[in-house]
């Protein structure tokens, strides 16, 4: 043990261990929902408030669709992202263990449900 | 040699209240964690939501009427705000990691930029919408 280096030590053991991946992923992310949100929040706006026959005509078109889907998965892998690293920084342990795959269980079940959604209005 | 001291680490937010005074660059900090990880509230309502549209009118009618009465209004503009902001203040974090603006005035300017500006942006898009 006294041979080892502190820096041997500590690679490896990063906020992730991931190295940058972690951060990158969120950057990618990030970017993106620069662009998807204010996309998604003027198609979702406009079709909230209207009757279910026009609601399930208006997310039968390909651009709110396509768009609503993008923002709901890219939305999701960020958040994923995100709260993993509030729970990192807020508990640790078995308990951080838990509540990130909770979270992963949720982030993922969320956007296949949305997914889904779309799909059957779009069909 | 410094050693591993695992378990035995501080854990976050344990410099609060007793040892650190709040300013505005860290308060704008921790709103951005807030709103970022309070919209997981909105994406399951507006899950709910298309799902329902999808299952029938019936269906539709509950998730709507819920998402249009007086709380489901309340939390979509808190939504909407919490969305804008969010997103002014992750557009400052990607500018910080260029390197850029990382100075106290910059740092400060962004600050009032994101609160004003997502406060506007809010408005706007509920006068839009």
């Amino acid at each position: 043990m006294a041979f080892i280096t502190d820096r041997k030590r500590a690679r490896g053991t990063g906020a992730t261990g991931h190295g940058t991946d972690h951060h990158w992923n969120m950057t990618v992310t990030s970017v993106a929902l620069v662009i998807l949100v204010p996309l998604f929040v003027f198609t979702f706006g406009s079709a909230l408030g209207r009757p279910w026959q026009e609601v399930v005509v208006y997310y039968g078109r390909p651009f709110p669709a396509i768009v609503a889907a993008l923002t709901l998965i890219v939305g999701m892998v960020h958040f994923r992202g995100g709260v993993q690293i509030m729970i990192e920084d807020y508990s640790d342990g078995l308990t951080r263990k838990a509540l990130v795959m909770a979270m992963i269980c949720i982030s993922y079940g969320a956007a296949a449900v949305g997914l889904f959604a779309l799909a059957s209005l779009a069909l | 040699m410094a050693q591993l001291e695992r378990g035995n680490r501080p854990l976050s937010p344990f410099m609060l209240g007793k040892y650190y005074r709040l300013q505005m660059t860290s308060v704008t900090s921790i709103l951005t964690r807030i709103t970022g990880n309070a919209m997981l509230v909105t994406v399951l309502l507006i899950v709910w939501w298309l799902l329902a549209a999808a299952t029938g009118p019936d269906a539709f009618e509950r998730a709507d009427g819920f998402l249009r009465s007086w709380f489901g209004d309340l939390v979509m503009f808190l939504s909407l705000w919490g969305l804008w902001y969010h997103s002014l203040a992750g557009i400052r974090h990607l500018i910080w990691d260029t390197g850029r603006g990382l100075d106290l005035p910059t740092a400060y300017t962004m600050g009032y930029v994101a609160i004003g500006g997502s406060v506007v942006l809010t408005l706007l898009t509920v006068l839009v919408i």
